[in-house]
């Protein structure tokens, strides 16, 4: 399959079955609504090192917000409920408890319930506060800015990590520059994040490594100083490969972005050095949800 | 089908406890056996068709015509379902109810919600002391859902009281919130003398300033984030409290009461 001069390979991105929840992060502003969501979301890239991948899902209006303030709305995923429920609740009382006049309520209504601000009220030392309100129980902590509100739980439900497609491009400006206009189309689709810097990795990886201690290491088929090194995967026209990776609550929107973020890709096309589209798998035998590039494009 | 239909003949000589007639104790029931029920007022026990004409057979929308204020333990318990008073309802409306609705087109009784557990109670006109209070000797009073008086209400509101809104859109009597575990009670009137005596917990939210004991210790003003929460929880009823007119998040708050636990508050529009 060739999309403007671009080569869609025929194989498949490989993704896992994930827990994740969604918090709503207000503020006085949306500055700083923003500023406690990326320190939420910080050092969350891959569950390989840190424990969860998490990002930002997108802006809200007031509107939209429990509170009526702007807000961000922000997913977490891990391998697991109980880690899915720790990190929750360390990231949330290091990151939003600590910002200045946040308050942080559910994104998630239904699943399993996850304690959001029900640990966290133990910062007040007695003097916190509950209010049942309309169904739902919230905290108020007395904190030296005002009261910090939170929502008690949130909702952990079943969600994939791991879609991701590789680009191929002749620089390493134009990989860059191809891999922004796809996370910028990709933002705008709800129920999904892309958990690296800036939604792109340079470093993806394989599994396993020559050392013991390391379980993943650099994908040296992708690694374009390695071509004449290695058993390589590319052309000699490639010099630079990125990667998007993407977590989702359902196959079909981790599809939809995978979609979005190719066909913006494509549409800077051969001429601006974008030679291919890949994807990373490990056989088929780790993941159970496979993403066809080619099925995708179709 | 039609609601259910009961339409007091004649006003009785004495007190009729209404408790069989709930939703739940005649789903199942024909229009006969019905009538044939027992109701006890004074010492004696009348049929059902003595004191009421019956109509229709929803028996989850029950309507109580021509009611007076002698007619006592109306929807006592009730779970699920809606029971409409036109006219007055005696004590002890909504007594225990754990789910459903009660709406009150008159004035309510004494101990109206008296220990109400979960639903919604709607009294339109003024409702008596001890609404959503505990019985006597009882230590807890209301343990959820919602109370909304357009009148007034007597002393005592919510005494005991441990979760659950109590919404009052007229004055308060003394006593108001006297001590209560937890939860809301709203006044956009005037409320009495001695407001949140004995309180442990819960919050006193007013339109107007109050005049407070001296266990309770002024803890300045501020800007509340739950309150936009909580007026926005307010918006389906059919209440001046739905209004966003009346919406605030500016508060002087007051802590107490200092002789009990003192984690209560009273938080006063500013």
């Amino acid at each position: 399959m060739i999309i403007n001069g671009v080569t869609i390979d025929a194989t498949f991105a490989e993704a896992f079955p994930m827990k994740a929840t969604r918090a709503i992060i207000t503020a006085q502003n949306e500055k700083w609504a923003m500023i406690s969501a990326q320190a939420m979301t910080g050092f969350a890239t891959s569950v390989i090192a840190c424990g969860c991948e998490s990002g930002i899902e997108r802006v809200l209006d007031p509107s939209e917000t429990p509170d009526g303030r702007p807000g961000v709305s922000i997913m977490i995923f891990a391998m697991g409920g109980k880690s899915l429920a720790k990190q929750l609740e360390t990231r949330a009382g290091q990151c939003v408890l600590t910002s200045p006049t946040s308050a942080l309520f559910a994104g998630i209504d239904g699943g399993i319930r996850v304690p959001l601000g029900k640990n966290l009220r133990y910062f007040g030392d007695g003097f916190q506060v509950s209010k049942q309100i309309g169904g739902k129980r919230y905290w108020r902590i007395p904190v030296m800015d005002g009261e910090f509100l939170a929502e008690a739980t949130t909702g952990q439900v079943d969600a994939i990590g791991g879609g991701n497609f590789l680009v191929l491009a002749e620089s390493q400006p134009q990989a860059l520059a191809a891999c922004e206009a796809a996370i910028e189309e990709m933002r705008k689709i709800p129920n999904v994040i892309m958990p690296f810097p800036g939604g792109i990795v340079r470093s993806g990886s394989k599994v396993g490594s020559k050392y013991k201690a390391l379980n993943a290491s650099t994908n040296d088929a992708f690694c374009p100083t390695l071509k004449g090194m290695t058993k390589t995967d590319l052309s000699p026209e490639i010099e630079s490969v990125m990667e998007i990776v993407i977590d989702g609550l359902t196959k079909e929107d981790i599809a939809k972005a995978m979609w979005m973020g190719i066909q913006a890709v494509c549409d800077l096309g051969a001429d601006n050095g974008i030679k291919r589209i890949s994807a990373g798998n490990y056989g088929g035998k780790l993941g159970p949800f496979h993403f066809h590039l080619q099925e995708i494009m179709a | 089908m039609s609601a259910l239909t009961f339409t007091l003949k004649h006003r009785p000589d004495q007190r009729v406890d209404m408790s069989p007639l709930v939703c739940h104790h005649l789903k199942e029931l024909a229009l006969a056996d019905i009538a044939a029920l027992t109701l006890q007022s004074g010492n004696l026990k009348l049929r059902v068709d003595e004191l009421f004409t019956i109509d229709g057979s929803d028996a989850q929308n029950i309507i109580i015509k021509n009611s007076v204020d002698k007619l006592d333990f109306i929807g006592k318990e009730l779970d699920g379902g809606c029971i409409s008073v036109t006219g007055d309802a005696g004590a002890y409306l909504g007594f225990g109810m754990k789910s459903g609705e009660i709406k009150v087109s008159g004035n309510a009784g004494l101990y109206a919600a008296c220990e109400m557990k979960k639903g919604y109670l709607e009294v339109s006109g003024n409702a008596g002391d001890f609404l959503g209070a505990a019985l006597p000797g009882n230590k807890m009073g209301m343990k959820g859902g919602t109370i909304l008086v357009k009148g007034n209400v007597g002393e005592r509101a919510g005494d005991h009281m441990r979760r659950g809104n109590i919404l009052i859109e007229g004055n308060a009597g003394d006593y108001c919130g006297s001590r209560m575990t937890a939860g809301t009670i709203a006044v956009m009137g005037q409320t009495g003398r001695y407001l949140g005596y004995a309180m442990r917990r819960g919050t006193l939210l007013l339109w107007n300033q109050p005049q407070l004991s001296a266990s309770f210790n002024d803890c300045g003003a501020h800007t509340l984030a739950f309150l936009p929460i909580l007026f926005a929880s307010f918006k389906s009823l059919n209440s001046r409290f739905a209004e966003a007119s009346i919406a605030f998040d500016r508060v002087q708050r007051y802590a107490g009461d200092m002789s009990e636990m003192g984690r209560g508050e009273v938080l006063a529009k500013l």
